[in-house]
């Protein structure tokens, strides 16, 4: 029997993908392991492996399609012996016939979503944990694996199982809804309202009704904006465009920032830096960024109350010391983080960066060098940018905005002087983290900058 | 004439308003309920809990009819009507004794008395002592329904009855005509045939209980005939004339046949009109239409201040529809709780007659009127071990689902005990279960319940046990 290759939902929040190109041709025969397809989600491009043995029949969703839903069919593998005709046969029922398995993405959805949850609420990039995972696996007969719904605090998502079949077929992201049933439940109601096509059959208990229908249920969609009167062009969003609307509206909106600024002096460093790089056939070159992501992570060494996540009724302290790092990439930026800083020295930390950009910049990351993190940093120094409030990444509670080195005049034993200065804000989470404490990690980090050879203490 | 002053006012002691009034106590407010007459309404008194009693005496009586199939024996099989109906009478008293435990417990205060809209924001109660004066910014209007009364089937008390003289019969009649094949009409129709009586049901409409699911219908029409009831649906009752102690009906059959039948009684069970008279609507902007009054999903009349739930703002003429819509429209009032409208695909109908009827959500025909493609799932109790051991092999489980998004969608049910197996299928309907949900659930052996499973897997090919 011809099997059905679905969309695969390669993380959590992935409601919908683009199918780069396809890497195996009609006719191709398929091993398990082969990497089939390439498929660029919200934050990168991920290769997608074939679980089962086949000959590739026919391909549905061909080469550079945007915004396929996870779960729509993109193609038919055809067992040992098929032909063709058993791919048309299964491509014309695609929509409703049962797939006999899902593809390992999909299958692994519920795996990941375990591991993310016994490893806390894993912050970052946008690795909001995936508390309820209801893919049924392999061997389920219904081929809508369960959307992977997500909530910022880490919380389980209570959803009907209608709604969770509904939104699955639809691509929806459970995350993204308001639920209006028994404890914030989404029901199917809140789905229909979110897909924007309300079933005529599921309002029969409407009767003539006097008063107006009051609009009780919280907008799950944002209300249209009205297209501006002056001329211009409609920029499609991508998916990243999405999120990062969608993350950062949230954040600003629900977290309550407070920010925090002090200025270091990086003479120290600098000086510590050109000595550094001048020695004689090294393979690094450490920028100032490093020694920041370094300093950052002694600052949350020494105050671990900042590696810390808001998690609604509790507080997440992090046991790791994993840094997002921003990066800028074409159409949006990306957090890939540095795994337990503080146990690196700076020409590993410098050469990770350096690999984590470029392939940030390419879309190669995997989710797990983005996702999580409990601490990021937005260096926008490069720029000339002398001083800047981030938006905090949530569900981490500080983001560190770095600006500038530049000389200034300071005042040095009442004296004028000259010294290299930068300007770090830090944003903070007041839920998680109170003005005091803050500055005591700013405290950490500008003498760790300014004695940069505290580092080897 | 004293002035009292309260939170809320409810008119109306039956299962909507009583339920109200104490929700509203609990949710703080100060809750006044106004009942002429006897505190649980009819549900309570003539109504739901005495045919009840009424039909487990019947019950117990049709299986002491073949006590052999169960290696029993019984010497002489009888009756006394009027020890049936006093243990019918004692269950209510019962009852309405709890309700008003019940609202004493809760803190609301009962008026013994007719309320009717005074002005605004205030009811005028009138009470055998005189009249009280309550004044609240929410009213509620539990009035309740009564019997409808068609032209030609007046009834009289005597010869021709409404479920009140039906409930409490003087004597057992040896046949009986039951106009009106609803869950009333069948339920005394199966009440007087177990008791011996020759029924015949007439029903206007094509089939016996209407608003089950057609497949239901004919199964328990053959049923009742199978228990010897004349059955004559698409028909009219054209003619009563009333002899001594007898009626001889004409009826009016399809095609325009007569036919002309002779009962002891005659029960009028043609549906109800809702009780809008004397409660002081004139002059208000709340309207009333085709006996009922107009509201919208959260139970508000277009009167300000004004609600009315139950029986009296239409159908189903259910007591739990009454209940649960006096809770919602009280926690709509209070702003608290969560309440939703009310969604009429999730309300269970039960009908107690022999065999019993359960039902909830979508009948088949209706889910694709709706326009929904489904997969429908069937399992007989003859399959079934607990129904085998019971002795009760006849019946079905019918499940209906979406074949799109698996949402269940409805459950029609005939068979013993169905009216409580059907509140399973209440919950998955609530909770939007699929047929997942149904399929992974475990249910306990032996029972009936298992049926339920059973005719869930039948919906996809894969039931066991048949």
């Amino acid at each position: 029997m011809s099997i059905q290759i679905l969309m695969p939902a390669l993380s959590p929040t992935m409601s919908e993908g683009n199918l780069a190109r396809w890497l195996k041709k009609e006719g191709d025969a398929v091993k398990s392991g082969d990497v089939m397809c390439e498929i660029e989600t919200d934050k990168a491009t991920m290769e997608f492996e074939a679980v089962d043995e086949g000959v590739l029949g026919k391909i549905l969703v061909p080469d550079g399609t945007q915004g396929v839903a996870v779960n729509t069919p993109i193609a038919v593998l055809l067992e040992e012996g098929e032909d063709a005709s058993a791919a048309e046969g299964a491509a014309a029922t695609a929509p409703s016939q049962p797939a006999p398995e899902a593809p390992r993405a999909a299958a692994e959805g519920p795996v990941e979503a375990e591991r993310m949850k016994a490893a806390g609420p894993g912050p970052g990039g946008d690795a909001k944990p995936a508390g309820v995972a209801g893919a049924p696996g392999a061997g389920s007969n219904t081929g809508t694996a369960t959307a992977q719904p997500a909530k910022a605090d880490g919380d389980r998502v209570f959803a009907s199982p209608l709604a969770r079949r509904m939104a699955a077929l639809a691509g929806i992201d459970l995350g993204t809804i308001t639920g209006s049933g028994p404890h914030g439940r989404i029901v199917k109601a809140d789905i229909e309202k979110a897909a924007g096509a309300p079933k005529a059959a599921a309002k029969p208990a409407e009767a003539a009704a006097p008063a107006p229908a009051a609009a009780q249920a919280p907008a799950a969609a944002p209300a249209a904006i009205p297209a501006p009167a002056a001329p211009h062009q409609v920029i499609q969003l991508s998916n990243m465009r999405k999120v990062i609307a969608r993350r950062l509206t949230e954040a600003k909106a629900t977290i309550p920032h407070f920010y925090l600024t002090v200025d270091v002096e990086l003479d120290a460093l600098l000086k510590l830096r050109e000595e550094l790089n001048g020695r004689p056939k090294v393979d690094y070159k450490l920028s100032v960024n490093d020694f920041v992501i370094k300093a950052v992570a002694q600052g949350m060494k020494k105050i671990p109350g900042v590696n810390a996540a808001w998690g609604g009724d509790k507080v997440y302290q992090f046991d790791d010391i994993d840094i997002s790092v921003a990066v800028a990439i074409e159409g949006g930026l990306i957090t890939p983080i540095i795994r337990k800083a503080d146990q690196k020295g700076l020409s590993t930390i410098s050469a990770e960066m350096k690999d984590l950009a470029k392939r940030a910049k390419d879309g190669k990351l995997k989710p797990e060098e983005f996702q999580g993190g409990g601490f990021s940093i937005s260096n926008l120094g490069m720029y000339g940018v002398k001083d800047f409030a981030a938006v905090i990444n949530p569900p981490q509670a500080c983001i560190l905005a770095v600006g500038a080195g530049e000389k200034r005049p300071v005042v040095k034993n009442d004296a004028l002087a000259i010294a290299t200065v930068m300007s770090v804000t830090l944003s903070t989470d007041h839920r998680v983290v109170d003005g005091a404490l803050g500055a005591e990690f700013l405290q950490v980090f500008k003498r760790t900058v300014e004695d940069p050879l505290s580092l080897l203490l | 004439m004293a002035n009292h002053s309260f939170d809320l006012v409810v008119v109306g002691g039956g299962p909507g308003g009583y339920v109200a009034a104490i929700r509203a106590a609990q949710l703080g407010m100060k809750t006044a309920l106004v009942e002429r007459e006897h505190l649980g309404g009819i549900c309570l008194n003539w109504g739901c809990i005495p045919t009840k009693a009424l039909l487990r005496s019947a019950e117990v009586y049709d299986h002491m009819g073949h006590p052999e199939a169960f290696g029993l024996s019984v010497k002489e099989r009888g009756f006394d009507a009027a020890a049936v109906v006093k243990r019918s009478r004692g269950v209510a008293a019962q009852l309405s004794g709890g309700v008003k435990h019940l609202l004493k417990k809760n803190k609301v205060t009962v008026f013994d008395g007719a309320g009717a809209l005074a002005g605004k924001n205030t009811l005028k109660v009138t009470t055998k002592g005189g009249e009280e004066t309550l004044s609240a910014p929410h009213i509620i209007l539990a009035t309740g329904s009564r019997a409808r009364v068609l032209p030609g089937l007046e009834p009289d008390g005597k010869l021709v009855w409404t479920y009140k003289e039906a409930m409490v019969p003087p004597a057992m009649p040896k046949s009986v005509l039951v106009v009106g094949s609803g869950a009333i009409g069948i339920e005394f129709a199966s009440f007087y045939r177990s008791m011996g009586a020759e029924v015949t049901v007439v029903e206007v409409l094509e089939r016996v209980l209407p608003v089950e699911d057609a497949e239901i219908s004919a199964l328990a029409q053959k049923q009742f005939e199978k228990r010897g009831m004349k059955i004559r649906v698409g028909t009219k009752v054209a003619k009563l004339d009333k002899k001594a102690d007898s009626v001889v009906a004409t009826l009016e059959m399809p095609g325009g046949k007569t036919e002309q039948v002779e009962v002891e009684r005659v029960i009028s069970a043609v549906g109800i009109v809702g009780n809008t008279e004397h409660i002081g609507l004139e002059g208000t902007k709340i309207k009333v239409e085709r006996s009922h009054v107009v509201v919208d999903e959260w139970c508000r009349t277009g009167e300000p201040g004004v609600y009315a739930i139950g029986d009296l703002v239409g159908a189903p003429w259910l007591a739990h529809k009454a209940s649960h819509e006096g809770v919602m429209c009280v926690e709509k009032i209070a702003g608290k709780g969560n309440p939703h409208p009310l969604d009429l695909t999730k309300i269970p109908g039960c009908t107690y007659c022999t065999p019993q009827v359960a039902s909830v959500g979508y009948t088949e025909e209706a889910a694709k009127k709706a326009g929904y493609e489904v997969k429908v799932g069937r399992f007989p109790f003859i399959g079934n071990g607990k129904a085998i051991a019971l002795g009760e092999p006849d019946g079905l489980v019918k499940t209906v689902f979406d074949a799109k998004t698996g949402e269940f969608l409805g459950a029609h049910l005939i068979g013993a005990e169905v009216t409580e197996l059907i509140q399973g299928f209440v919950i998955a309907r609530q909770m939007e279960a699929t047929e997942e949900d149904l399929m992974a659930t475990i249910f306990p052996h032996p029972t009936l319940s298992e049926m339920m499973h059973e005719s869930t897997l039948a919906a996809y090919g894969r039931a066991i046990h048949f």
